[in-house]
């Protein structure tokens, strides 16, 4: 009898969820980016407005960049009421998300807390309470004594260098599962019929007049009726092939994970006097993030100082991270615009549509900004939600100022 | 920690220094004359190069003086620095846009 060779015996390979088909000479819609925003909108082509000849282009591997990076965090208590009635609408399709994709996506709405530690913050922080309850966001301003009781690991005595005074909690904002949002939003548009090539990079465009006509690819020429950019922090690498200046600047932003530990974090907290964002993932480890790297980078890694900046600020705020190690980090490449909001439709081009400058908040608005993006293509006009993120605001000076306004982390 | 050269205190570790953003951004001439689309760029629109990059750089915990480097933005090397008083011409060939902004 033959000894049976160990790891001989192993399962049938599972069924993919979604084919790899080589690339048709032409589609009605080619969107560049496999990511969390490029497969959303490729889905709500096909569910919103039965278009399905259509090609997502990902030059390496379906949710590879951001979309495998981010801290997952899913909320909408944004400041104007611009970012709030986009990023609304991307909470309220999360909530109903795991539905309409088939697929479980561990969206766990544990809420938010965005702590104050100055007074000014305390101000700002009450505005924003207050603007959002306008807009229809659930938010509450929450005493110290109030914060310990949503997270009692947070540090609210009044003896560390910035003591918590408060913070705005939302209830519905939470975290999902990253890589399960893409694989879900993957598996229904392949189901309807929509190719998704990887290893497909963009090397150019083919132009007529005002019209881009075709995209070219390391797997061959595409012709393409209506283009839409979906390509985060390398948007500037294709919009300079197209020679449109687009106001973002690229920059690495940091993630950590500790090793996995028993539950001890029970929603997600984010502080930007003291700079760091946690959250516990389901599996354990705790997530953390801050800002981003000062300088421009695209190479998906950042300087060990910020981690080390980032992981001074969570000790000093959950002293009993002090035992847990330090897993991995890793970057991502964010798109940072001047106002701090994203840039999302029309470009000088009739049939090229843009999105981009989501920095570091592009997670939350993958159903949201796919929904919008879906039917500004589908009608040849910018989607409501969308439509005060123009390119030519800065020309116009209508700016959507979320610096700072939002709880952003910059 | 990456170390940079500064070019008149050598090389000291990156929390030194201060970021500055792309090199050689030209203030217009005549600002009350430029068109709002002209001072728009001037103001927030900046090159976002994958690659060699000419980038203003402060060595605010140092001599805190200014200077131009040419950092590639994939591998964050520097490639060199340059004091803005240097007569050899600075390496940069900024982006122009072929298309304007408005649509």
């Amino acid at each position: 009898m033959n000894p049976r060779t160990p790891g001989a015996d192993l399962p049938e390979h599972p069924d993919f969820l979604w084919r790899d088909p080589e690339p048709k000479r032409s589609y009605d819609v080619v969107i560049v980016g496999g990511g969390g925003h490029g497969l959303a909108t490729a889905h709500y082509l096909a569910k919103n407005h039965g278009i399905t000849n259509v090609a997502v282009l990902e030059k390496g591997w379906l949710g590879g960049g951001n979309m495998a990076r981010n801290t997952t965090i899913i909320r909408s208590n944004y400041l104007w009421d611009e970012s709030s009635a986009i990023y609304e609408a991307s909470l309220k399709l999360w909530e109903g998300l795991e539905e309409d994709l088939g697929y479980p996506i561990l969206f766990s709405q544990r809420g938010v807390l965005n702590l104050a530690h100055t007074l000014q913050d305390v101000r700002d922080s009450v505005r924003r309470v207050e603007a959002n309850k306008l807009n229809g966001v659930d938010a509450e301003w929450l005493e110290p004594d109030e914060v310990r009781k949503v997270c009692p690991i947070v540090n609210t005595s009044t003896d560390i260098r910035y003591p918590v005074l408060g913070a705005t909690y939302q209830p519905r904002a939470g975290i999902a599962k990253h890589d399960y949002v893409a694989w879900g939003f993957a598996r229904r548009a392949h189901e309807a019929g929509i190719d998704l090539i990887q290893d497909c990079e963009v090397t150019g465009f083919a132009t007529e007049g005002n019209r881009v006509t075709g995209v070219q690819t390391t797997r061959g020429t595409i012709a393409a009726g209506t283009v839409a950019l979906c390509a985060a922090g390398h948007t500037s690498v294709l919009t300079d092939m197209l020679g449109i200046r687009v106001p973002v600047q690229s920059h690495p932003l940091q993630a950590l994970v500790s090793e996995l530990l028993e539950p001890v974090h029970p929603t997600v907290v984010m502080s930007n006097a003291v700079h760091v964002y946690v959250s516990q993932a389901h599996k354990g480890e705790l997530v953390m993030g801050a800002g981003v790297d000062s300088y421009n980078g695209y190479g998906q890694r950042g300087a060990f100082h910020v981690i080390e900046r980032q992981m001074a600020a969570a000790v000093e705020l959950f002293p009993v991270f002090a035992r847990a190690h330090l897993l991995r980090t890793w970057a991502g490449i964010v798109d940072t615009s001047p106002d701090a909001s994203p840039i999302v439709g029309r470009t000088p081009y009739d049939n090229v549509y843009l999105n981009c400058g989501w920095g570091t908040g592009g997670f939350k608005a993958t159903p949201g900004v796919g929904w919008a993006l879906a039917h500004t293509i589908a009608h040849g006009e910018p989607h409501a939600n969308v439509a005060p993120f123009t390119l030519d605001r800065f020309v116009t000076g209508a700016l959507v100022d979320e610096h700072g306004a939002a709880a952003v982390a910059h | 920690m990456q170390l940079i050269e500064c070019p008149w205190c050598g090389p000291r570790e990156e929390v030194e220094f201060h970021y500055g953003g792309q090199a050689h951004v030209p203030y217009p001439d005549a600002p009350a004359e430029v068109s709002d689309e002209e001072w728009a760029h001037y103001v927030f629109f900046r090159d976002n190069t994958k690659g060699r990059f000419a980038e203003r750089w402060c060595h605010s915990a140092g001599c805190r003086r200014w200077f131009n480097a040419v950092r590639d933005t994939t591998t964050y090397r520097f490639e060199r620095v340059q004091r803005l008083d240097d007569p050899e011409p600075h390496a940069t060939e900024p982006a122009r846009a072929r298309r304007s902004t408005a649509s």
